[in-house]
C-alpha cells in the first residue's frame, strides 16, 4: 500500500515537474517575442486545472496515508494553487490573462512562481524517491551499478584513444 | 583636437584628400564629429573658395568617390545644401542677413539634372563668374585650433561683414569671424552665408527634384490638416512645405537663430551632440541660470498662489540648445521626468513614477513625409533613424538606443531636400523627431486593407424611445461623403433587438433587402457579400436605407437585447478585411452570449467599497481579442438611462483599441443637451482620421524598460501594441523601469514607431523620438520632475489600482504618492529643515492636482455619481492625451464678464482674449461676476447674480438676471463687442479638442450649480479635504 502511494505519487510528480518546466518554457518564449500573449495564456491556462488536481491529489494521499510531514510540506503549495485560481476576478481569462500579462511585472511574478514551483516538485521528487516508504530496489540497484565505473579505467581508455591517433597519423603518411 | 591645420590657401584637390583621410582616421567616436565636421567645411571653404576659378580640378574628385566618395560629395553640401526651410519662429535672434547677391548662381546649380550627386563640373562655372559667392563658403572656413569654446559668442556683425563681395575681404572676413565667434555663433554664421543661397534653392528643390527622385511626396501635404491654431504654432519645426512665397522674401528677423541651427550647413546636428559632452555642464548650468525660479523651493504652507494665470508649460528637458531644438514636441511625447535618473536606486529614492504619455496620432498641421525605398533602420534593434543618433563619420552611425553601429546606405547619403550627396545628417530623417515614412512592401502582412466601417444599431424598443437613430443616421447622411476613405471604402449595417438584422445592399437591387436572423446561439451570416458594400457603388441604396431605418422600428415591442450575438455577427462579417465597427447600445444586453446581470446597487453609489468595477464576464474581452486579431475595432456608444455594466460592455472597445462614447439618460426630446453633444462629436468621429491595421513598439534605450502599458489595446508581446484602429484622439501612457544603471550615457531616447495604413490605402510609419538628460543626483530627478504628466500617470495607475484592488486603495496610493515623494525630497535634498511643507518648485501644483484627482469623478467618493459614469470617466483617464484629462481634473476658471483685448491673440484675423486662468476655489467667484469655466468635456458659464447689466445684455442678450433661461446651452450672438469677444474665446476653447464641450450657462438657483461647485478642488465638500487641510495632511505625514 505504502508502496503504491509513493509511486503513484512519484509519477504525479514528474508530471508537475514536466508541466513547470512547460510553464517555464512557454513563459520565456513569450519574454523573447516567439509567441504572442494570446497563444501563451491559453497554452497555459489550459494546464492550470490539471496542475492544481495532480498537486491536490498528492496533498490529499499523504495526508489519509498519514504521512505528516509530507503533507504539510505539500499543503501550502496546493492551497496556493487552488487560492489562485479562485481568486481570478470574473472578467479575466484564467489566471494567466493575455491583456494583463504584459502590465506591473506579471510576466516575472509567474515566471517566478514556475521556477519555486520547479525546484519545489523536484525536491519531492526525491523525497518519494528515497522515502522509506519507497523500499524500492532503487537502493539495491544502485549497487551493481556503482562497480561499474571501476570496470574500466578511465586513464587507460585515455591512453588507448592516443595510440590510436598515432596510428592514424602514421597511415596517413 | 586633431585639426590637421588647414592653410587656408592650400590647393583643393590634393590637400582636400589628404585631410579626408585624416578626418575618417581621427579621433574616437565622440570627438570624431566636430573634427569631421570642422574639416569639411573647411574643405568646403577651400574647394570653392579657392578653387572655384579651375574648373579642371573638379574633375578630380569624380573618380576620387569611389576612394572616398563621401567626403568628396559632401564639399558641396557644405556650401549649398543648407536646407530651404523652416519656419521656426524661434527667440528671434535677428541677424542682418542681406539678401546676397550671391543666390542666383547657386540656385541655377540646384537645378541641375543629376540626382544622386550634383556635378561639380556644373557648379564650377557657375561659381566663377561670381567671386562673392564663391567666397560665401570661405567664410564658413572655421578657426583651425581652438574654434570650439574659446571666443565669448557673439554674434551678429560678422554675418554683415561676411557679405562684403570682395575676394579680398574674404580672407579678413574669416579671420575675423573666428575671431569673434563662439560655437554657435559659428554656426550661425555659416547659416548666414548660406542661407539666402539657401532660400532661394528652397523653391527649387522642393518643387522640381524630390518627387522625381525618391518617387514623390516629401513635401507632401500636411497630412490632415488641423484647424487648431494652438496645435499649428506649436508644431512650427517640420520644415518641407514651405509656401513657395516665402522663399523669395527671406525675413530677415524671425527666421533667425533656430533656422540656421536647424540647417547649419556643415555643421550637421548630429555633431551637436558631441559638444554635449563638454557642454553638458555648461548648458546646465546655464539652463539653470535663465530660470532662477527652478531652483526655488517653495513652501505651499505659505505661498498660495501657485497657479500660474496661463496655462501650465511642460519644463524644458535639461539639454543642450541644439539637442533642444529637435526634440519631439511635448504634446506628442512626454516623460513624468525630463531627467531621467541614472540607477533605480535612484528612481526609487525619488518616489516618483517614471513613464511616457503619449498621444501619437495627434492630427498635425506640418508633418514631414518622407518616401524612400530603404527605411533607414539600426540593425539590431530596429530603431528608426533619428535626430540624436550620432554620425562617427560619413559612413557609420551609432544607434542611440543599443549602441550598436551602422553603416549609413549608399541612398541615405544623398539628401533630397538640398540636392546634395554626402551629408547624411541633414536629412529630413535626422533633422525631425517627428516624421512619417512612406512604407515599402516589406511593411505589410498582406495588401493594404480597404477602409471598412460597419454600424451596428440596437432597435429594441428602448432604443427606439430615445430617439437617437434619427440623429444618428441624420449624421451619417450628412458625413457620407466625408468619411475617410477612397474608391474601396466599405460600408455595412447590422441592427439588432432580440433577433440581428441584415441589410443587402447588392448594387441594383431597387430598395435595400432585410435579412433577419433569429437564431441567435449559432450566430451565422445570412449572405456571405453584398452586407459590406462598396460605398461609392451603393451609395443611393445606403442612403435609403439610412433615412428609412429610424422609421422601420417606431412600432417595435422587442425589449431584449442580444448584444453579444449581434457583436459575433458583426465580427464575423468584418474578420476577412477588418475595420471599424461602430456599436450603438442604449441598455444591458439580455440575451444570449454576453447578457449580463444589473449588480449596481444604488445605495451604495457614495462608499468606496464594493462597487463593481471589475468586468463580470470575459465575454466581451474575448471577443475583443479576437477582433483585434482580425484588425477589427469596436468603438461603443452608450446611450442609457440605466445601469448598462459600462465596466464589461467597454472592454470591447478596450482590448481592440476603440473608444468609448457615454451618454447618459439620452433622450431625444427630454434632454436636448446630449443630442447636441452626440451629434457633434459624431461629426467629428466620423470625419476624423484613421488608421487602420496598426501597431506601436515604443523602443527605449537599453538599461530602461517598460513594464506597464495604459490606454485601448493589446499588448501583443512585450513592446509591440496591437491596434486594430489607431484615431487621433486616442493616448496611451507607458511606466518604466531602470533595469541597468545608466551611468556610461548622458542621454536616453525614446522612440515610438507606429505603422498603419491610412484611409487612402498607404502603409505609413509615424515615429516620434524623444531625447532626454540622465542626472545623478535626486535634486536634478526633482529639479526636472514634470508634474503634469506624473499627474497623468498616476491617474492611470490609480484606475489600474482601483480595478484590482479597490478604489480606496486607489484613493491611499494617489496620497501616499505625494507624500512619499516630498518626504524624499525634504530628506534627501533639503539640508536644513525648516517647517512647513517645502517642495522643489516643479512640483508645485502636485499636492494641487492629486487632490483634484481625488476629487475627480473616478476616484471621488462621497458623492451619488452612477457606477457607469464613474467606469467612463475611468476609460477616459486611460484613454485621453494629457492634455485633456488635465482639463477635466483641474479646470480652468476664467472671469469672462471683463474680457478685454489686452494680451490677446490673433488668429485668422479673429481676436481671442487671454483672460488668467483663476484657482479653482469659490474665493475666486464673486456675485458680481461671470465666470466660465473649462473643463474639458463641458464648459460652464456661471452668472453671478449681481452681474453686471452689461454682460446680461451685451452677451446673453436678456434684459435682467430673472429672465436666462433654465437651460441654456447657447450664447446668441449679439452685435457687440462684448458678444464677440466672449463667442471667440470659447469657440477658441473648443477648436482645441477633438471633442465638443457643452456650454452651460448657471444661474444661482439651476440644478448645474451643484457641478460647477463639485469642481471647486480647493474648496472643502463634505466628504473632502479643502486643498489647505489636504496640505496640513502631507504635512503632517512628511514631517513623521
Amino acid at each position: 500500500m505504502e508502496t503504491v502511494v509513493f509511486v503513484f505519487s512519484l509519477l504525479d510528480c514528474c508530471a508537475l515537474i514536466f508541466l513547470s518546466v512547460y510553464f517555464i518554457i512557454t513563459l520565456s518564449d513569450l519574454e523573447c517575442d516567439y509567441i504572442n500573449a494570446r497563444s501563451c495564456c491559453s497554452k497555459l491556462n489550459k494546464w492550470v486545472i490539471p496542475e492544481v488536481v495532480g498537486h491536490t491529489i498528492i496533498t490529499v494521499l499523504m495526508l489519509i496515508s498519514l504521512h505528516w510531514f509530507i503533507f504539510l510540506l505539500n499543503l501550502p503549495v496546493a492551497t496556493w494553487n487552488i487560492y489562485r485560481l479562485i481568486m481570478v476576478p470574473s472578467g479575466n481569462m484564467g489566471v494567466f490573462d493575455p491583456t494583463e500579462i504584459h502590465n506591473r511585472g506579471q510576466l516575472k511574478s509567474h515566471m517566478k512562481e514556475a521556477m519555486i514551483k520547479l525546484g519545489f516538485h523536484l525536491l519531492c521528487f526525491f523525497m518519494y524517491l528515497y522515502s522509506p516508504g519507497l523500499d524500492l530496489p532503487v537502493a539495491e540497484a544502485r549497487e551493481p551499478l556503482s562497480k561499474t565505473p571501476y570496470t574500466t579505467d578511465p586513464h587507460f581508455e585515455d591512453g588507448g584513444t592516443l595510440v590510436t591517433c598515432e596510428r592514424d597519423s602514421e597511415m596517413a603518411k | 583636437m586633431s585639426q590637421p591645420g588647414i592653410p587656408a590657401s592650400s590647393g583643393a584637390p590634393t590637400g582636400l584628400q589628404a585631410q579626408n583621410g585624416a578626418a575618417s582616421a581621427s579621433g574616437s567616436p565622440y570627438t570624431n564629429g566636430p573634427v569631421q565636421n570642422a574639416l569639411m567645411s573647411s574643405q568646403v571653404s577651400v574647394s570653392q573658395g579657392y578653387n572655384s576659378q579651375l574648373p579642371g580640378s573638379y574633375p578630380h574628385l569624380i573618380p576620387a568617390k569611389t576612394l572616398n566618395p563621401v567626403s568628396e560629395q559632401s564639399n558641396y553640401g557644405g556650401s549649398q545644401s543648407v536646407s530651404p526651410l523652416s519656419n521656426y519662429q524661434g527667440p528671434g535672434q535677428t541677424l542682418y542677413r542681406p539678401p546676397v547677391a550671391s543666390n542666383p548662381m547657386t540656385s541655377s546649380i540646384r537645378s541641375g539634372p543629376v540626382p544622386q550627386m550634383p556635378l561639380p563640373t556644373s557648379q564650377n562655372p557657375a561659381a566663377t563668374p561670381m567671386p562673392s559667392g564663391s567666397f560665401l563658403p570661405g567664410t564658413n572656413l572655421p578657426p583651425p585650433l581652438n574654434w570650439q569654446y574659446n571666443y565669448p559668442s557673439q554674434t551678429n556683425h560678422c554675418p554683415r561683414a561676411s557679405s562684403q563681395p570682395t575676394m579680398s575681404g574674404n580672407t579678413n572676413l574669416t579671420g575675423h569671424q573666428y575671431v569673434s565667434s563662439g560655437d554657435t555663433s559659428l554656426q550661425n554664421n555659416f547659416m548666414k552665408s548660406g542661407v539666402p543661397s539657401n532660400t532661394n534653392n528652397g523653391s527649387m528643390v522642393v518643387h522640381n527634384s524630390y518627387d522625381e527622385i525618391e518617387g514623390g511626396g516629401f513635401l507632401a501635404t500636411p497630412q490632415l490638416t488641423n484647424k487648431n491654431p494652438t496645435m499649428s504654432r506649436s508644431v512650427g519645426y517640420s520644415y518641407p512645405s514651405l509656401p513657395p512665397g516665402y522663399q523669395n522674401t527671406p525675413p530677415p528677423s524671425t527666421t533667425g537663430m533656430p533656422l540656421s541651427s536647424l540647417n547649419y550647413p556643415s555643421g550637421p546636428q548630429a555633431f551637436t551632440q558631441t559638444p554635449l559632452g563638454a557642454n553638458h555642464l555648461t548648458a546646465s548650468m546655464s539652463g539653470l541660470s535663465l530660470h532662477p525660479e527652478g531652483l526655488r523651493v517653495i513652501n505651499l504652507l505659505q505661498e498660495r498662489n501657485m497657479l500660474p494665470s496661463t496655462p501650465l508649460k511642460p519644463p524644458v528637458p535639461n539639454l543642450h540648445e541644439d539637442i533642444q531644438k529637435l526634440n519631439c514636441n511635448p504634446e506628442l511625447f512626454r516623460c513624468t521626468l525630463t531627467s531621467i535618473p541614472q540607477t533605480q536606486a535612484l528612481l526609487n529614492k525619488a518616489k516618483l513614477p517614471l513613464g511616457l504619455l503619449l498621444h501619437p496620432f495627434k492630427d498635425l498641421v506640418q508633418l514631414p513625409v518622407v518616401t524612400s525605398s530603404t527605411i533607414v533602420r539600426c540593425r539590431s534593434c530596429r530603431t528608426y533613424i533619428n535626430p540624436f543618433v550620432s554620425f562617427l563619420d560619413q559612413r557609420r552611425w551609432k544607434c542611440n538606443l543599443c549602441y550598436r553601429v551602422n553603416d549609413v546606405p549608399e541612398e541615405f547619403m544623398y539628401n533630397p531636400l538640398t540636392r546634395v550627396y554626402g551629408e547624411p545628417h541633414r536629412r529630413p530623417e535626422v533633422q525631425n523627431a517627428t516624421i512619417e515614412f512612406m512604407a515599402p512592401s516589406e511593411y505589410m502582412l498582406r495588401p493594404p486593407q480597404p477602409p471598412v466601417y460597419l454600424f451596428v444599431f440596437d432597435v429594441s424598443h428602448n432604443a427606439v424611445e430615445t430617439g437617437y437613430l434619427n440623429s444618428v443616421c441624420q449624421s451619417l447622411l450628412d458625413n457620407l461623403d466625408l468619411l475617410p476613405g477612397n474608391t474601396r471604402t466599405k460600408i455595412g449595417f447590422i441592427t439588432f433587438d432580440s433577433t440581428i438584422h441584415f441589410y443587402s445592399l447588392q448594387e441594383g437591387l431597387s430598395q435595400p433587402q432585410m435579412l433577419i436572423v433569429s437564431d441567435i446561439e449559432d450566430v451565422f451570416i445570412p449572405m456571405p457579400e453584398n452586407l459590406l458594400v462598396n460605398l461609392n457603388e451603393s451609395k443611393e441604396l445606403v442612403q435609403d436605407l439610412l433615412k428609412s431605418l429610424p422609421q422601420m422600428f417606431t412600432k417595435t415591442l422587442e425589449t431584449q437585447s442580444a448584444l453579444g450575438p449581434a457583436l459575433q455577427a458583426a465580427f464575423k462579417l468584418m474578420s476577412p478585411t477588418g475595420g471599424r465597427m461602430s456599436v450603438f447600445q442604449t441598455q444591458l444586453p439580455t440575451l444570449g452570449v454576453g447578457a449580463l446581470k444589473p449588480r449596481e446597487e444604488p445605495n451604495q453609489r457614495s462608499s468606496a467599497k464594493d462597487i463593481h468595477l471589475t468586468p463580470s464576464t470575459d465575454f466581451y474581452k474575448k471577443l475583443a481579442l479576437d477582433c483585434s486579431g482580425q484588425q477589427v475595432a469596436v468603438d461603443l456608444f452608450l446611450l442609457s438611462g440605466q445601469y448598462s455594466d459600462l465596466a464589461s460592455l467597454g472592454c470591447i472597445s478596450r482590448y481592440s483599441a476603440g473608444s468609448v462614447y457615454y451618454y447618459p439618460s439620452y433622450h431625444h426630446q427630454h434632454n436636448p443637451v446630449q443630442v447636441q453633444k452626440l451629434h457633434k462629436e459624431l461629426q467629428r468621429y466620423l470625419t476624423r482620421k484613421i488608421g487602420f491595421e496598426a501597431v506601436m513598439r515604443i523602443r527605449c534605450t537599453k538599461g530602461l524598460s517598460i513594464h506597464t502599458f495604459h490606454g485601448n489595446f493589446f499588448v501583443r508581446s512585450t513592446d509591440l501594441l496591437s491596434l486594430p484602429n489607431v484615431n487621433p484622439d486616442a493616448g496611451y501612457a507607458v511606466q518604466m523601469s531602470v533595469e541597468e544603471s545608466l551611468t556610461d550615457t548622458q542621454l536616453v531616447s525614446f522612440q515610438s514607431a507606429l505603422l498603419y495604413t491610412s484611409s487612402k490605402g498607404e502603409r505609413r510609419i509615424r515615429v516620434h523620438t524623444l531625447c532626454l538628460p540622465v542626472v545623478s543626483t535626486l535634486n536634478e530627478v526633482f529639479l526636472g520632475a514634470d508634474v503634469q504628466a506624473i499627474s497623468g500617470l498616476l491617474a492611470n495607475m490609480a484606475v489600474d489600482r482601483s480595478v484590482t484592488a479597490s478604489l480606496s486603495d486607489a484613493r491611499d496610493a494617489l496620497v501616499n504618492a505625494v507624500i512619499d515623494s516630498l518626504s524624499a525630497y525634504r530628506s534627501s535634498v533639503l539640508s536644513n529643515q525648516q517647517p512647513g511643507l517645502m517642495v522643489p518648485f516643479s512640483l508645485r501644483l502636485f499636492p494641487l492636482f492629486v487632490l483634484a484627482l481625488l476629487k475627480q469623478k473616478s476616484f471621488q467618493t462621497g458623492t451619488n455619481a452612477r457606477l457607469d459614469e464613474r467606469i467612463f470617466a475611468m476609460c477616459q483617464v486611460k484613454n485621453q492625451p494629457l492634455v485633456y484629462l488635465m482639463l477635466t481634473t483641474h479646470p480652468s476658471l476664467y472671469r469672462v464678464d471683463s474680457l478685454s483685448d489686452e494680451g490677446a491673440i490673433n488668429i485668422n484675423d479673429r481676436t481671442i482674449p487671454q483672460p488668467p486662468i483663476l484657482q479653482l476655489s469659490v474665493e475666486k467667484l464673486s456675485r458680481d461676476g461671470a465666470f466660465l469655466m473649462d473643463a474639458g468635456s463641458v464648459l460652464m458659464l456661471w452668472v453671478g447674480k449681481n452681474c453686471g447689466q452689461n454682460f446680461l445684455s451685451q452677451v446673453l442678450g436678456v434684459q435682467n438676471y430673472a429672465l436666462i433661461p433654465q437651460t441654456m446651452t447657447d450664447l446668441p450672438e449679439l452685435d457687440t463687442p462684448e458678444s464677440a469677444r466672449t463667442i471667440a474665446f470659447i469657440s477658441w476653447l473648443r477648436e482645441q479638442r477633438p471633442f465638443y464641450p457643452v456650454l452651460y450657462v448657471i444661474r444661482d438657483e439651476s440644478p448645474m450649480k451643484a457641478n460647477f461647485l463639485q469642481y471647486m478642488v480647493e474648496d472643502r465638500t463634505e466628504s473632502a479635504l479643502s486643498y489647505y487641510e489636504f496640505l496640513l495632511h502631507i504635512q503632517q505625514q512628511v514631517n513623521k
